[in-house]
């Protein structure tokens, strides 16, 4: 059986948001996860995937991540941040992103945590959540599901807007709010659950639904048939050791458990 | 060369001089990248307060807060990129020493753009659905007049003074940025009644008869109001390609945040010579740029 890292599970099914993507998807992919996930999408099954290299071009293949050793990102187009502002609105966008905390309605929190007029801890602003989640495709990473993360009621400042209808005109929903997945240590999470309610898509390789359960802050949606975490295959396995030469993914969680749980 | 006589350079110190107490300042650059430093650590030294700041915020933030010149901030962010959090705004904001306004970069834009245009406010839906709107009562919602969907309505972000850091400029105003990315500069000093950039260097107008210079010139003379040689102006920030972010230098000033800001007052904005309190010219030449 191929060994795999906890790690390269999340990469791989992070890769596969995007396998119903439109063809020539911008891809927001910010932390080290999403940004593998992305790459590997590219270099799979969505060859047309349209990513930055982190900086200010379109980079046609995808940049391998940390230190280049002489690697020289392949441009082919401009993306500064007016022209991603442009896109942002124009909507084919996905942005795979890593919040504080989400809530029961996906809203998601990248502001502050307690009262607001002096918080308990400042993180780095609302930045283009409140934009993305109104536009564009939205997936998160967690790199730890537990129950400060995914919080009961509300999240402290709700920066990224998510299915809650009581913050909406006529309870109506923007046109372009459309969340997709969850990836955490522990399984995939989905919204489509009635009324967008959070629902366990898949888990991981040992671990249960009650453990989920016990690690969330509100109720989430049991499918009849809960799937276990598709393992990456020695194919994606390859490329994602390619596209993370300096294998930094190893540090994404402690210790760099199996993602077979022993 | 015409006859056409005008001469916008000043000091560093001459541009602080125009700016008054309770003022609006918009700051050109993005996180830890091309920020007009030098501008902000005469600001610091100066006896400015209750300073309204609008910016995508970094180091000149942080600065600006632990010298207690902030009375309200408007922001999306402040980080230093390669170190995600900003310390001295995180303490500060977290102590609840200014007041804020928090909104989405997009509608940060729309808000400069407003200005610029002269207009009360832009359209978007972005802060729909969020706290942006709670915490921001001022910032109304309305209905389309062409269908039932509802609009941000982002007011104008309207400045007193924008400041810039730019690769080269002539006595005139003109200015170019070699970094591929000119972020928002230009809407900053579109917003503002007056604006000053500092330059890597001075030079001459025909420097700038050049279609590679001219793709990279995005703010128009007639906005400039002063400008001054500063070599390595952003410093620690980047001014890409000529040099990258100083990750030591912005760690080494992270460290001072809880306490320690006094000394580093001391040691490198009322020190004699900056550049020589960082390392010196051929160290900040060497600064890679930073890869993400």
């Amino acid at each position: 059986m191929t060994e795999f890292s906890l790690a390269e599970l999340c990469i791989t099914a992070g890769s596969e948001i995007f396998r119903d993507e439109t063809p020539e998807v911008f891809a927001t992919v910010i932390g080290l996860v999403p940004r593998l996930a992305g790459s590997l999408a590219k270099k799979t099954f969505l060859p047309g995937l349209m990513m930055s290299d982190g900086e200010y071009y379109f980079a046609h293949e995808p940049v391998p991540v940390g230190p280049r050793n002489g690697y020289m990102p392949v441009k082919e187009g401009a993306i500064g941040y007016e022209r991603v502002f442009d896109l942002i609105a124009k909507g084919n966008r996905h942005a795979f992103v890593g919040p504080v905390q989400v809530d029961q309605y996906g809203q998601m929190n990248l502001s502050c945590i307690g009262d607001y007029s002096s918080p308990k801890v400042t993180m780095l602003g609302v930045r283009g959540l409140p934009g993305n989640t109104v536009n564009n495709r939205t997936s998160m990473f967690f790199q730890s599901h537990n129950k400060r993360a995914f919080v009961p009621g509300e999240v402290d400042m709700v920066s990224g807007a998510g299915y809650n209808p009581a913050r909406y005109p006529n309870g109506v929903f923007p046109k372009g709010l459309d969340h997709r997945r969850i990836i955490t240590n522990l399984c995939v999470l989905d919204f489509e659950g009635k009324n967008k309610a959070i629902r366990v898509r898949s888990l991981h390789p040992g671990v249960t639904f009650d453990e989920v359960q016990d690690n969330t802050g509100f109720e989430l949606i049991r499918p009849k048939d809960l799937a276990e975490t598709v393992a990456p295959t020695e194919i994606e396995l390859a490329i994602i050791d390619s596209l993370d030469p300096n294998n930094l993914r190893k540090n994404i969680f402690k210790d760099n458990p199996n993602g077979r749980r022993l | 060369m015409s006859s056409f006589e005008i001469n916008k350079c000043m000091t560093p110190k001459q541009i602080v001089s125009q700016i008054e107490d309770g003022m609006t300042i918009g700051i050109g650059g993005w996180g830890a990248r091309r920020k007009p430093m030098h501008l902000i650590r005469e600001i610091v030294k100066s006896n400015l307060k209750d300073l309204t700041i609008v910016s995508y915020g970094g180091c000149d933030v942080g600065m600006l807060a632990s010298a207690r010149k902030i009375k309200k901030l408007i922001f999306g962010f402040v980080s230093l990129d390669v170190i995600p959090l900003e310390a001295h705004f995180r303490r500060a904001r977290s102590a609840g020493e200014f007041e804020v306004m928090e909104v989405d970069e997009g509608m940060f834009q729309l808000g400069l753009k407003a200005a610029a245009a002269r207009l009360d406010f832009l359209p978007c839906i972005a802060g729909l659905g969020t706290d942006v709107l709670k915490h921001n009562p001022e910032i109304k919602v309305i209905q389309s007049p062409y269908s039932s969907d509802n609009y941000v309505a982002m007011p104008a972000i309207k400045l007193d003074v924008a400041l810039c850091h730019v690769t080269e400029a002539d006595n005139l105003g003109n200015s170019f940025i070699s970094g591929p990315d000119v972020f928002f500069d230009e809407w900053f000093c579109r917003a503002a009644d007056k604006s000053y950039l500092t330059a890597e260097k001075i030079v001459p107008t025909s420097s700038f008869n050049d279609d590679y210079k001219i793709m990279r010139m995005p703010i128009e003379r007639s906005l400039v109001a002063g400008v001054s040689e500063v070599p390595f102006g952003a410093h620690p920030t980047s001014n890409g390609p000529d040099y990258g972010i100083d990750v030591d230098h912005l760690k080494l000033y992270s460290s001072r945040a809880k306490e320690g800001w006094s000394q580093y007052v001391e040691e490198f904005i009322n020190c004699e010579d900056y550049i020589g309190s960082v390392g010196g010219v051929e160290k900040i030449s060497q600064l890679p740029l930073p890869v993400f």
